[in-house]
Parts: structure tokens; C-alpha cells; sequence
């Protein structure tokens, strides 16, 4: 046993190749779970804190400026029709994004099922609200702007308001766009057939298939979960 | 399970029938009605949290509703259209433990703000007594 044991380590490659291949060597300790989905799931965790940093800190200045803190149903409101809604361009932007977190699922859902076709509509639909989302964020920040918000100003109150709000959405809205680019991506191998004959991608070169839309799906779905802690924390509260 | 990985990864160009035992192993196959009814109250809950808004709901109530209303679209997210629900606990455990640690710094946070607020209204108060 000992004898078989010492040439089986003698077999194992030295040097870095060995210390790569002695981390990565059948040790799994998520079973069931991919390699590609238990690092999205890790990059997902990292995302949480670094958002949970910004909403914390959000927090703090909030809670320790003796200025009051502007209304932030009043700040986004708008008149449509000449009825004044509060807040309402959020909300909508809210269902925007639920309704593609919805699509989303539904693209996962028809992929695994190996539908081509409506895999990729519904990759490219989500993608389009994405946009949407996206477009009312720019809407939103020139309106803003406008109206004289900045970082270290703004005509209603707390001067941290505008540095917590353009960090904030703005990073979010960074998230949302590169998972627009990612979706338009996965939209296109899903239409070419990539994940149907397994051609490699270009730049992991390892086969394509049709979890790739799930993985996808997961960073989706937290864009959207980040977007519920935002709408409550910030412009709810 | 190591293995089924390494045949779907090693021979992708091959048969479907090796990625299709991978799919069917690893990934997530679920009634779309499921998604339909999570997709349905996720509508709901974000109405309700709109509506606390709307009605200027105020104090411990609107807190409490507004946290209530976050929580359960939180955990609609990722237990069903992130699958989370499904997986087995090491995963769980391992990505929804960690975010835990971020109430201990609200916790320490809480106090910090406190403390310079405190500290300002007493050093940079108009008409301090």
C-alpha cells in the first residue's frame, strides 16, 4: 500500500504545476454544483459584500448628520399627466427589472430543455429590459443633475445624500449594463447552437452547454437582489 | 460526480447523451408554473412596499413592513429563481452564512453613528447650553 502510495505521489507533477494540480486534484466540496457555478456563486458572495459596504456606509453618514436627510419620495417624484406621483419612476424601474429576473428564469427554464429558439428571445428580451432599466437610470441622473445634486451637494438637505446616491445606483447601474453585454453574449451562443454541439468558447475554450445560461442567470437574478435591498434601504426608508 | 463533470467537460465535442447526463445531474429542471407564481408575488410584494410609500405610512410600522417586504422578495429570489432552494447545504451554508457577518458591522456602525452624532450636537450645536 505504502509502495503503490509513494509511486502515486512520485507521479504527480512538481513545482507550480504540481501545487496547481494538488488544489484542483478531485477535492470537491460542492457536489452537484459545477466549477463554473460555485465560482459564480463565490463572485456573488464577494458582489454582497462590497454592496453591503456601500449601503452600510450609506447608513452611517445618514444616521450621524444632524442635517435633515432630503425626502426621497419627494426627490424622485414625478409629474405624469399632471398628477404628482412620488417615487414613481422607481417603482416602475422596480417592475422592470422583476419582469426580467421573471424572463430570466424562464430562459434557464426553456434552455435546459434544450429549446433553442425561445432560449435565445428570452435571453434577448431580458436583456432589452435590462437596457430599459438602464436608460430610465440615465433619465433619472440628468434629471438630477439638473436640478443641482451632487456629491457633495444638493438643494434639500444632507450634503451626503448625493455622494451615497451616485455610488450606489451607479454601481449598480454598472452591474445591470455588463449583465445587459453578458446576456447579448449567451443570447447569441444559445442562437448559434454553441451549447447544442459543445463548440468551446473563446476565451475559456472549454466545450459549451447549456448551464452557462443558468450561471448567467444567477448573476442576473443578484442584480436584481441587490436592486430590492437599494429600493428599500434608499428610497424607501 | 467528479467523474460525470470531467466526461461533460472533457468531451464536449462527443455525444449529447454525455452533456445530457451532466444536465440532468447538475442542473435545474423545475415546473414553469413555479416561476410564474414567484414572478406573480414578487409583483405583489414590490406593489405593497410601493404602497407604504404612497400612503406615507410613518415610524415602527413603515420600518417593519419595508424590512418585511424586502425580506421575503430576498429570499423568493434566491431560494427559487436562483435555485438555492434546491442545492444541497454545503453550498447554502457557504454563501448564506458569511453575509450574516455584515449585521454584526451594521450592528458596530450603529454605534459609531450614534457617537458622532452625538459628538456633533454637543461641539457644533447654534446655541449650545
Amino acid at each position: 500500500m505504502e509502495g503503490i502510495a509513494q509511486t502515486q505521489a512520485a507521479q504527480r507533477p512538481g513545482g507550480m504545476e504540481g501545487f496547481v494540480a494538488d488544489w484542483s486534484s478531485d477535492q470537491r466540496a460542492f457536489k452537484n454544483v459545477s466549477w463554473g457555478k460555485a465560482m459564480m456563486w463565490i463572485f456573488l458572495l464577494s458582489d454582497t459584500f462590497v454592496f453591503g459596504c456601500f449601503l452600510l456606509s450609506y447608513m452611517t453618514v445618514r444616521m450621524s448628520t444632524r442635517v435633515p436627510w432630503p425626502n426621497p419620495s419627494e426627490v424622485f417624484a414625478l409629474e405624469i399627466f399632471g398628477t404628482h406621483m412620488p417615487l414613481i419612476l422607481i417603482a416602475i424601474m422596480t417592475f422592470v427589472l422583476i419582469t426580467s429576473s421573471g424572463t430570466m428564469a424562464m430562459a434557464v427554464n426553456c434552455g435546459y430543455r434544450r429549446d433553442r429558439g425561445r432560449t435565445a428571445i428570452l435571453l434577448v428580451v431580458t436583456a432589452l429590459l435590462g437596457a430599459t432599466f438602464v436608460g430610465m437610470q440615465a433619465f433619472e441622473w440628468t434629471k438630477l443633475i439638473h436640478e443641482g445634486v451632487r456629491p457633495w451637494g444638493n438643494p434639500w438637505g444632507a450634503e451626503q445624500f448625493g455622494s451615497a446616491f451616485f455610488m450606489i445606483t451607479g454601481f449598480h447601474g454598472t452591474h445591470v449594463t455588463i449583465g445587459v453585454i453578458f446576456l447579448l453574449i449567451v443570447a447569441r451562443k444559445v442562437w448559434r447552437g454553441d451549447y447544442d454541439d459543445g463548440r468551446p468558447g473563446f476565451f475559456t475554450s472549454r466545450g459549451g452547454r447549456y448551464e452557462i445560461v443558468e450561471i448567467t442567470g444567477l448573476y442576473w437574478h443578484f442584480v436584481d437582489l441587490v436592486w430590492v435591498f437599494i429600493f428599500a434601504l434608499f428610497y424607501l426608508w | 460526480m467528479a467523474h460525470a463533470a470531467k466526461v461533460g467537460d472533457a468531451h464536449g465535442g462527443h455525444g449529447a447523451a454525455a452533456r445530457a447526463s451532466v444536465a440532468h445531474e447538475e442542473g435545474q429542471q423545475h415546473p414553469i408554473r413555479l416561476y410564474l407564481v414567484v414572478w406573480v408575488w414578487l409583483f405583489i410584494l414590490s406593489t405593497f412596499s410601493y404602497l407604504v410609500d404612497f400612503f406615507h405610512l410613518q415610524g415602527m410600522l413603515r420600518w417593519s413592513l419595508i424590512l418585511l417586504f424586502m425580506m421575503l422578495k430576498a429570499g423568493l429570489i434566491v431560494a427559487v429563481f436562483m435555485h438555492m432552494k434546491w442545492e444541497r447545504l454545503a453550498l447554502g451554508y457557504a454563501i448564506l452564512v458569511p453575509p450574516l457577518a455584515v449585521l454584526i458591522f451594521v450592528a458596530i456602525m450603529v454605534l459609531e453613528a450614534d457617537h458622532t452624532l452625538l459628538s456633533r450636537l454637543q461641539f457644533f450645536s447654534p446655541n449650545p447650553n
